[in-house]
């Protein structure tokens, strides 16, 4: 019977102990490990020497890091806002039945089956300065002026790959609203109209408070998500021009495996992981929210 | 509610040209794409992107599915993202019950572990992994990238399985339980069948995840003969630096796996995604 009760408790550790070995080896010790490596002079080849906080000193001399950072802040304003205004828009007007509702609905998501270097791929073609889509529109309809290299300009770049995320994001934000509004009770919809509200009151008053947590999610994820750039800048600029749509992650990766600065890279990398563990948080505090509401 | 019915008020004609408007340009990219590729580089040069093309051909993907490597890099793409698709769900799915269905110490610390995980940027684990691929042995093998693949999807996979896993009555189980069934059978031969939804709504989100990743595939790969179709499309692009017809065809190419995913289990692939946002 002793028996039996000791092996009843080890039970839930013998499903573990697999999957969590292999995710203790390859993700959470990594993560520890990458602060060990920011504090050495790692080259790649021969083994990592101690030298205190040296690359974080650099680091913070370097103006391509401040660059990277810049980056990522209008990235982070540009995704919980365009896409979060567009998929909620998006959401709203699809959550009735109309007519192509399935066409409209798969038309917004298909950019999410892509993979980011597809949509790099195609879109660096539409923004080709001599005859990508986007300038032979606009020399066609007389707006010359307009017509950019929108690769090559240091303004414009980094809007121009944005453009694309955004591309991309608005038809994800849109699933997780239309999911959310499942959720909304039509009773309360109908009882404000009742009472007098248009369909703007009712939006503002009613639904969108009560999309407020899928709201918060929405907006954790998508810094998250523009922290976690680089497919896009690496397949359309790698960084360029003159670092000028460098990101974190792709400063990041140039250091560590183009410059064979590895330490160096660690350190770029341990302020990533910083700045996304605020919002990480913020999220498992979320998460832990609705655990207790079990 | 029919069609008739549904435009009978000029706002909601309005309402609904705008949106048609809006769905025709999110679809250019694809609509721009799909031209260029059946057109011949030098028709797009000369005569601009607008005209009307002279000819129509299918070579741009002949020359990318042959000489620009297509032919080897998806198939590569498969034999990366179908082990790492099994492992990750079958581990995931053990360590789901385990944190689902039993309250031991740890538990809660272990879950916290697995949501926050998914959410790290790749770029802090890195240099620690290609260390240890290196280590292994596994550097430039399929085997490296199954490895950080299925280790790293074991968070988002074990987070969204497990909340899935507590929705199951526990009459079921605490029945079987009563019947003398081992922990084992009771996972495979009951938490498992009822957990069939929740596992197709999670490999088709996590197939396209796998089959679609860059960043991994450039940093534990260096023979182009191993690549991904991902990473392999990166070097088409350097290979065809002017050739854009060739490049676009083969993005295309690229492409076909996982649309056909989404066209057939567009549902499933969809579930997922709500389900990791919504229950979390």
């Amino acid at each position: 019977m002793v028996r039996r009760q000791t092996l009843s408790k080890l039970t839930p550790y013998l499903f573990l102990i697999v999957p969590l070995v292999i995710y203790l080896v390859w993700v959470i010790g990594p993560m520890f490990y990458t602060f060990y490596l920011s504090l050495t002079d790692w080259d790649g080849l021969i083994d990592p020497h101690f030298i205190g906080l040296r690359n974080y000193q650099r680091l913070f001399k370097d103006p391509v890091f401040y660059t990277s950072l810049e980056n990522n802040l209008k990235w982070i304003a540009s995704f919980i806002t365009v896409p979060v205004v567009v998929g909620l828009a998006l959401a709203m007007a699809l959550n009735h039945s109309i007519p192509g509702e399935k066409f409209f609905k798969a038309s917004f998501y298909s950019p999410l089956v892509l993979s980011l270097v597809v949509s790099g791929l195609i879109w660096s073609w539409m923004y080709h300065p001599a005859n990508g889509l986007i300038n032979s529109v606009l020399r066609q309809v007389g707006l010359d002026a307009l017509a950019k290299g929108w690769l090559s300009s240091e303004n414009l770049v980094m809007w121009a790959i944005i453009a694309v995320a955004i591309w991309r994001q608005a038809g994800y934000v849109m699933v997780l609203y239309l999911a959310g509004l499942q959720g909304v009770d039509p009773g309360l919809v109908d009882a404000s109209k009742v009472d007098g509200c248009n369909g703007w009151q009712t939006f503002r008053h009613v639904i969108f408070p009560l999309l407020a947590p899928i709201t918060v999610i929405v907006v954790v994820i998508s810094i998250i998500d523009s922290l976690r750039a680089f497919d896009l800048v690496s397949v359309m600029t790698r960084g360029g021009p003159y670092n000028s749509s460098s990101v974190l992650a792709n400063f990041m990766y140039i250091e560590a495996f183009n410059n064979y600065k590895m330490g160096y890279g660690a350190a770029i990398s341990v302020i990533l992981f910083l700045i996304s563990a605020v919002f990480i948080f913020i999220y498992l505090y979320r998460v832990l929210q609705t655990e207790m509401e079990y | 509610m029919t069609a008739r019915k549904f435009f009978s008020s000029p706002w909601r004609v309005l309402g609904y040209a705008v949106l048609v408007v809006i769905t025709l340009l999110w679809l250019v990219p694809f609509i721009t794409a799909v031209l260029t590729s059946l057109r011949t580089n030098d028709d797009i040069m000369l005569r601009g992107f607008l005209a009307l093309p002279k000819t129509i051909t299918i070579n741009s993907f002949v020359e990318a599915w042959k000489r620009g490597g297509l032919s080897k890099y998806l198939p590569n793409s498969f034999i990366i993202t179908i082990p790492s698709l099994i492992l990750t769900l079958f581990l995931s799915s053990l360590s789901a019950y385990a944190l689902a269905r039993f309250r031991f110490t740890g538990n809660r610390l272990i879950f916290f572990l697995y949501v926050g995980g998914t959410m790290l940027p790749f770029q802090v684990l890195m240099l620690p992994v290609f260390r240890l691929t290196d280590a292994l042995g596994l550097y430039d093998t399929y085997w490296g990238l199954i490895g950080i693949h299925t280790a790293f999807q074991l968070g988002f996979c074990t987070f969204l399985l497990r909340n899935y896993m507590r929705t199951v009555p526990g009459e079921i189980l605490e029945s079987a339980r009563i019947d003398g069934c081992g922990e084992f059978r009771i996972w495979w031969q009951i938490m498992m069948p009822l957990t069939l939804p929740a596992i197709a709504a999670l490999a088709t989100l996590e197939f396209t995840w796998i089959f679609n990743d860059y960043l991994w595939a450039i940093v534990l790969l260096r023979s182009d003969a191993l690549k991904p179709v991902t990473a392999g499309l990166a070097t088409l692009q350097g290979q065809y630096v002017m050739d854009w017809t060739v490049i676009v065809a083969g993005a295309l190419l690229a492409t076909v796996p996982t649309v056909l995913v989404f066209i057939f289990l567009q549902r499933y692939f969809i579930e997922g995604l709500t389900l990791g946002a919504t229950k979390g």
